[in-house]
């Protein structure tokens, strides 16, 4: 199959400004395919894009991972007796964590990786202020996860893809912290976690 | 509340609508007029923006005479000046007399978060070159209302200055920094859309980025020198 773009449709379609690392991988890939046909630059361009996003694979899975865990947090306020306003917030942040799991996908595929298998979570949610307080920390924890993962990242477009994602993180956090009546932006400068930390914070609501 | 909008709100939908006025921007703006003012340091980093540069560029008046500002010392006295204007609308807001109690304070705690922002800025800019020279601003403060519908504009504006910006920031710390900020204005701007009645995720799923000059034309009205 012909590949011509990095990400999924939806990251595609934000416009990043600049000639950037891989687009012009890209088109040295497409001269190679006019001086050896047509039929090699498919896997030229995919082979080109890996080498490209060996790094960025890993966090985009680490990524994929943290929006596979929101997505299904989300899913779980159903059946909570939630008010109407949090039921509608909930879901309303829970489509927009979903999409973020299938763009993310698409991404790790183009760049031909593999998605991370989605884990079975388990959350101790049991009403709405418990499901509110989980919200909060899952939504801050996001946003500190990319900003840290961020700098990272080799690819200009899965960079702005994962700054146009963080943006979203942040408002979440923001609409939930308003529910719950506390600051929307507790500091400044939104705090950079390290993997390792926020691995360690999440680890216990994943099961398996 | 959406037949109120504010001007600043209807310059933005605007140019949403019609991406060619941010080159009739640069054509107005152009040469000498421009780079006596704050402006001149927008324009001089919107030459290094235009969609299919690598970075070199083309020559032009206004990025010849701005040769040695560019890269991240551009983007960071950009951001400064957005920075800048924000703490100035916040200070005239909480000095208005508009707003009391739990808004007052909420708007006092945000122009401290913006004041922050222009330190760290301004430091990083020392660090660079020369920072970014604090424009003279001027809002329309005339009613609570319009002035949160404004707040809201300029917060949603800032976190897609910063997001437009970040790929192409060369040094990770000041990446690192940038996004520290953007997820801070992108809070600032959920809380600001919530309270004026609008979608605290007007984009949907992605943020959508604001080229520099789409956002220095939105500003513009609010810059005086």
């Amino acid at each position: 199959m012909h590949q011509n773009k990095l990400a999924a449709d939806t990251l595609a379609a934000v416009e990043i400004a600049g000639l950037t690392r891989s687009s012009f991988i890209l088109k040295g890939a497409l001269v190679a395919g006019s001086v050896y046909g047509a039929t090699a630059v498919g896997p030229f361009v995919k082979t080109a894009l890996a080498q490209s996003g060996g790094g960025d694979v890993e966090i985009l899975n680490f990524a994929l991972t943290l929006e596979y865990l929101e997505a299904e947090f989300y899913k779980k306020g159903a059946g909570l007796g939630l008010s109407g306003e949090v039921m509608k917030v909930a879901r309303e942040i829970g489509a927009n964590e979903q999409e973020h799991v299938e763009a993310l996908t698409s991404t790790i595929n183009d760049l031909g990786g593999t998605p991370a298998t989605k884990p079975t979570f388990m959350f101790p949610v049991t009403n709405q202020k418990t499901f509110l307080e989980l919200a909060q920390t899952l939504e801050d924890t996001g946003v500190s996860a990319y900003n840290g993962a961020a700098p990272g990242i080799e690819s200009m477009e899965v960079l702005s893809a994962a700054g146009s994602i963080v943006q979203i993180e942040a408002r979440h956090a923001a609409r939930i912290r308003m529910i719950n009546g506390v600051a929307v932006a507790p500091v400044a400068f939104d705090e950079a976690l390290e993997k390792a930390a926020v691995l360690k914070a999440v680890m216990p609501l994943i099961k398996a | 509340m959406s037949n109120t909008s504010p001007e600043p709100d209807s310059a933005l939908q605007e140019l949403a609508r019609d991406p060619g006025s941010r080159k009739e921007f640069l054509r107005k703006m152009g040469g000498g007029v421009a780079a006596t003012s704050a402006f001149g340091l927008f324009l001089a980093a919107c030459g290094g923006d235009d969609d299919s540069t690598s970075g070199a560029g083309t020559t032009t008046q206004t990025d010849t005479a701005m040769k040695e500002e560019s890269g991240d010392l551009a983007i960071v006295n950009y951001a400064l000046t957005l920075e800048y204007l924000e703490t100035a609308f916040y200070a005239d807001v909480a000095a208005s007399g508009l707003f009391k109690g739990a808004e007052l304070e909420m708007i006092k705690m945000i122009g401290e978060q913006e004041q922050a922002h222009v330190a760290a800025l301004e430091g990083t800019a020392k660090n660079l070159g020369t920072p970014a020279a604090k424009p003279q601003t001027k809002f329309p403060l005339d009613s609570a209302e319009s002035v949160l519908g404004l707040a809201a504009t300029v917060e949603n504006l800032g976190a897609a200055a910063y997001l437009g910006q970040a790929a192409k920031i060369e040094s990770k710390e000041i990446l690192a920094a940038a996004l520290a900020i953007h997820t801070v204005e992108a809070r600032h701007a959920a809380a600001l859309n919530q309270l004026t009645g609008k979608s605290f995720v007007p984009d949907g799923a992605f943020a959508v980025p604001a080229s520099m000059d789409e956002v220095l034309a939105a500003v513009k009205p609010f810059i005086v020198s």
